[in-house]
């Protein structure tokens, strides 16, 4: 705990299971932090201004975007990153497994963080339908391959059929809030008509 | 972007938060989840001197069954609202605004406490406390005191909360199964409400509808004198201000409130 007022702080964050440790400005940015002070080049900082997810890096397992977390505030706790996810090339995570089969990325520069929104998005959701995998992908921008193979890759990683899960999610959203509702529209489109 | 320099400071408890606070007064700014603060700070709008991070503090951290309200820490994420069974069941409005908010990596990071200090009209939560008829329950030097939500905004980001104060709790009837609903709208996934309306137990909030979040008052006195949904909808707008900016001209905003507010009763009407 940090409990005095201090223009230096020591950081301690285990990094992809490695304990690193730095003495860090507070306004140290964790996206910096990462790719500047340890060294790990993945995580890519797209719009710095926490749209498009490009940073995503999960901090105790959860999904964050890491330009718009200070190092300081992850002091003590674990980051996973890109980096961290596969063995090694020929042995790749099972998400990162997908974006490739499914060919979920033409320039790969939103794929780190599109990878580790997905893990996020699967460790809180298991078998997300696609609705539910567009929704959890809000926060990740991709300006070439359009959504589409992504969420392909996305249901695929899940363990469930692309092409099944695409058909399905309209009759899986219509019984959804049946105790009342909420509409975000329009948004994004689902395909569906939705 | 980088923030101006600062100094840093993560208190262990609440109390020592509170007397960094004392301390430090204005020069300090308090950090929660970062959501709205951290990119203020990066676009150097907000120069803070000393930061004061509260956002790991356990013990602002709860949602719990207090009588016939629901008591929520203020340091709560949008992740734990929404995923909360006990407001599903009990202020299930709360639970769905929340699950509007921004994306899922900000819902990780962002809380209610935070959303509600920093009193964006644009914001979902404050006009879903708001709507609810919630409580803020701020603590300072001078001890602790409660402000009704009606009486909790003065103004575009700003509230009565003084600078040595923090809020600690935010407490919401508990609704149960009344018809709810919560209209919001916006041109892009992942964006602020261009306007939102939020409907539940005979009352209706309105999102960026003027400078803080408001109560469609004409329509809910409509209601209540027996008014059909469509009669009282089509007085949604009037007692607002809305600001025209790039989203929409203030008579755009005016139109999509009293749609909204007709969808949004329809709706909770089931």
């Amino acid at each position: 705990m940090t409990t005095s007022m201090n223009t230096t702080v020591k950081v301690g964050i285990t990094v992809n299971g490695t304990e690193t440790t730095a003495d860090v400005e507070p306004r140290l940015l964790l996206a910096h932090y990462l790719r500047d002070v340890i060294g790990l080049k993945a995580t890519n900082v797209g719009c710095d201004t926490t749209s498009c997810g490009a940073c995503t890096v999960l901090v105790d397992g959860e999904s964050v975007k890491s330009c718009t977390v200070l190092a300081v505030q992850a002091d003590g706790q674990s980051v996973t990153t890109m980096e961290g996810l596969s063995p090694n090339s020929t042995n790749l995570h099972p998400v990162a497994a997908a974006f490739r089969a499914e060919h979920g990325l033409q320039c790969g520069f939103c794929t780190p963080g599109m990878v580790m929104a997905t893990v996020g998005l699967l460790k809180e959701n298991p078998k997300p339908t696609e609705r539910e995998v567009r929704e959890g992908l809000e926060g990740n921008l991709c300006r070439c391959t359009g959504y589409h193979n992504i969420v392909r890759a996305v249901l695929a990683a899940s363990g469930q059929d692309p092409d099944a899960g695409q058909t399905t999610s309209v009759e899986a959203d219509a019984g959804r809030s049946p105790a009342g509702g909420v509409e975000s529209a329009p948004g994004f489109s689902t395909g569906s008509g939705a | 972007m980088i923030p101006v320099a600062f100094s840093y400071a993560r208190p262990d408890s609440l109390e020592s938060a509170l007397a960094l606070l004392a301390e430090h007064g204005e020069d300090a700014t308090v950090l929660a989840g970062g959501h709205s603060l951290l990119p203020v700070m990066k676009l150097r709008l907000a120069a803070p001197e000393v930061v004061i991070d509260i956002g790991r503090l356990p013990e602002l951290r709860y949602i719990r069954l207090d009588g016939d309200e629901v008591a929520i820490g203020a340091g709560t994420r949008h992740r734990d609202l929404e995923a909360s069974d006990v407001l599903g069941a009990e202020a299930p409005l709360l639970a769905a605004v929340a699950r509007t908010v921004g994306d899922p990596q900000v819902r990780h990071r962002g809380t209610i406490g935070g959303s509600l200090a920093h009193a964006d009209p644009a914001s979902d939560l404050p006009a879903a406390v708001l709507t609810l008829g919630g409580t803020v329950v701020l603590r300072g030097p001078r001890g602790e005191r409660q402000v009704p939500a009606t009486g909790f905004y003065t103004g575009m980001f700003s509230t009565v909360k003084e600078p040595d104060e923090l809020i600690v709790e935010i407490r919401v009837p508990r609704t149960g199964s009344s018809g709810w609903a919560y209209e919001k709208f916006t041109r892009r996934a992942n964006d602020w409400a261009i306007v939102g309306v939020a409907v539940v137990d005979g009352r209706v909030g309105l999102v960026n509808m003027g400078a803080s979040p408001l109560r469609a008052s004409t329509t809910e006195a409509a209601l209540a004198d027996g008014a059909s949904i469509e009669e009282a909808a089509a007085l949604a707008d009037q007692g607002t201000d809305p600001t025209s900016d790039l989203a929409a001209t203030a008579e755009y905003r005016r139109h999509l409130a009293r749609v909204l507010t007709r969808r949004a009763l329809t709706t909770a009407a089931g």
